[in-house]
């Protein structure tokens, strides 16, 4: 019995394990290969829809590459001059809020892991609570633009974004890996717990302030939904995304995206101008990812342990 | 009687002192605690408008008390009915397919050796996940619009009958569940990406000495180890099982009122109500229902979770 089970492992099985292996190879190869091309696919037909002509679009419908080469559409909507605006809000708006979110949110993670704050696990259940019942969509909208007094202010955009639980929860995490030996060597020294956080802690989070930073600038630029709450006609300038989607979605808001009044809707290349928007409103994210792709990949690991 | 006021002011000195003493960390969480009391606690009371029939001019707290009314009108119109069945079963469909698929990709991308074709497909499948819900939207336009749309190009071109999606509600819980599956699957693989990396190599060396084949690997290695992160994921998903995706339906959908049978989740009708025929006190019962059940099923998922293993559980 054992000599035939040591035969069948000498012969039969190692070839078996390496045609099991082979199988698994060549499965694996083809599907990730068929399911990245599709992930593609869609990115590939909107460039190549911003640089083809009204009338080959009219006729033979989008393509994945262009059947012809034309600048129309990005001459129509860079002399419209409007998205150049619009992407200095969209900085301003990420910059100004991932820098004031991250400081916020770096603060309350330290302090809610510092196990000699008495306050730490009421604190925690109250923001954590915010993420298990909340008022919904009209209350919110009656405070922000009744009480608050923020219907079209950008202050509408910028203040919901700032934070949320996930994210304190996210830091919290980054800030468990610190020994706690830290601060107690800044408190024997004397440092007061903004001292020891700005001068001992911070430098150590690091990697947590790109992560949660990034998490934060991706979230400011590709707001759309709070602008599409508050944000009516009477603003002009719009944060980039929303932009894109008046354009998509609002015959009045092509027209005025590209050269005003002075132009009539029919003379508009209305599919090469909608596309080149897109390309415009989605490319830094696109160019700047793949650098940053590990930071994002840090988070979604951290962030699946529970807070 | 004198000593309980004692008491008292002893426990409000002690809570008082708490406070003096740990005051520069308090005055640090602050800004986060002043967020959430203006962001999340203050529209709480707003809550009340669910119970009134809401006018402007008297506002919340002063239009007509009308009890459970609106409530009554969701229930018997069965729409309440409606809608929450639509956004749970998009929800199930959303946790199942999507994890299934994730796991999936993650044990292949794990036999595959070639690092750079590693890299690059990783990247790729991550991208989707990056863009903006508008962006999402228009690319659906793209592929699905019956003058220029990409599957119509390509069944002309072949000489078939067009395909005329948006006005067939029908065809469009598939095409949702694809669309969802094609910008999460990437993000949902890096988790169980990173707890096969993290399996015991020496368990997967023992295994092959052994004699066993990928296929046993896969099956009795590979899989149990990813059965807590499966648990855990799965979890939190249930715990959001009424809460719908309302920007990928928004983008797709919008107002095409043709496609609502199929495809109208709580989210894209409160948001309907609110915003576009600003009845308040519809809207607010809807949400009131929704954050009330939700907020029933994450208790007692979590309650049941601590009972069988207290590790898993969320809080």
């Amino acid at each position: 019995m054992a000599k035939q089970y040591q035969d069948l492992m000498e012969s039969g099985v190692k070839v078996k394990l390496e045609t099991s292996e082979k199988i698994v190879k060549a499965v694996g190869y083809i599907f990730v290969t068929f399911y990245a091309i599709c992930c593609v696919i869609p990115f590939l037909i909107i460039v190549s829809t911003s640089f083809t002509s009204e009338t080959v679009i009219r006729e033979l419908g989008v393509q994945l590459f262009p059947k012809d080469f034309t600048l129309e559409g990005y001459n129509m909507v860079l002399k419209g001059g409007t998205i150049f605006q619009s992407y200095i809000l969209t900085i301003v708006l990420t910059v100004v809020g991932t820098l004031i979110g991250l400081s916020i949110i770096a603060m309350t993670g330290y302090v809610l892991q510092r196990k000699d704050f008495e306050f730490r696990n009421a604190i925690s259940f109250y923001i954590y609570f915010t993420s298990l019942f909340s008022a919904g969509l009209a209350p919110y909208y009656l405070l922000m633009t009744q009480t608050y007094n923020l219907k079209d202010s950008y202050f509408a955009v910028l203040l919901p974004l700032l934070m949320s639980p996930w994210l304190v929860i996210l830091m919290k995490n980054f800030v468990k890996a610190i020994p706690h030996e830290i601060t107690e060597s800044g408190k024997i020294d004397g440092a007061g717990d903004m001292r020891i956080f700005v001068s001992l802690i911070l430098p150590m989070l690091k990697p947590a302030l790109a992560t949660i930073g990034l998490f934060l600038a991706l979230g400011y630029w590709n707001e759309w939904y709070q602008s599409s709450l508050f944000l009516s006609s009477k603003v002009d300038v719009k944060p980039l995304q929303y932009t894109l989607y008046e354009i998509v979605n609002k015959t009045d808001a092509l027209k005025n995206s590209v050269a005003g009044q002075f132009v009539s809707v029919t003379d508009i290349p209305t599919e090469s101008v909608k596309m080149a928007n897109a390309v415009l409103a989605t490319g830094p994210i696109v160019l700047a990812y793949p650098f940053v792709q590990r930071y994002f990949i840090s988070g979604i690991t951290v962030g699946a342990v529970k807070g | 009687m004198e000593q309980v006021v004692v008491k008292k002011t002893k426990n409000n000195q002690s809570f008082l002192q708490k406070v003096y003493r740990s005051r520069v960390l308090l005055l640090m969480c602050a800004p986060a605690i002043l967020f959430f009391f203006m962001f999340s606690y203050m529209p709480l009371p707003g809550i009340w408008v669910a119970f009134v029939k809401y006018n402007y001019r008297d506002g919340i707290f002063g239009s007509k008390f009308v009890g459970l009314s609106n409530f009554e009108f969701l229930i018997n119109s069965g729409k309440l009915f409606e809608l929450t069945k639509n956004t749970i079963l998009y929800n199930l469909t959303f946790i199942i397919l999507g994890n299934l698929l994730a796991v999936f990709i993650a044990i292949l991308l794990n036999e595959i050796r070639n690092k750079k074709f590693k890299k690059v497909s990783q990247t790729v499948m991550f991208l989707p996940y990056f863009i903006s819900q508008v962006l999402v939207g228009i690319l659906v336009f793209n592929m699905l619009n019956y003058d220029t749309g990409f599957v119509n190009g390509i069944l002309s071109s072949m000489g078939m009958e067009l395909w005329e999606p948006y006005s067939d509600p029908k065809v469009w819980p598939p095409i949702i569940v694809l669309v969802y599956l094609w910008q999460n699957t990437g993000y949902n693989s890096v988790v169980y990406f990173a707890a096969i990396m993290g399996i015991d190599a020496e368990i997967i060396e023992a295994s092959k000495v052994d004699g066993a084949n990928c296929f046993q690997k896969i099956r009795h290695i590979i899989i149990p180890s990813l059965k807590p992160t499966i648990v855990i994921l799965l979890l939190f998903a249930l715990g959001g099982i009424v809460k719908g995706n309302f920007g990928l339906f928004y983008n797709i959908i919008g107002t095409n009122s043709l496609l609502f049978p199929t495809t109208d989740i709580i989210e894209t009708y409160v948001y309907r109500a609110t915003m576009a025929d600003f009845n308040f006190s519809t809207a607010s019962a809807v949400g009131l229902y929704q954050s009330v059940i939700g907020f029933i099923i994450v208790v007692t998922v979590n309650y049941i979770v601590k009972k069988i293993e207290p590790d898993y559980s969320l809080f």
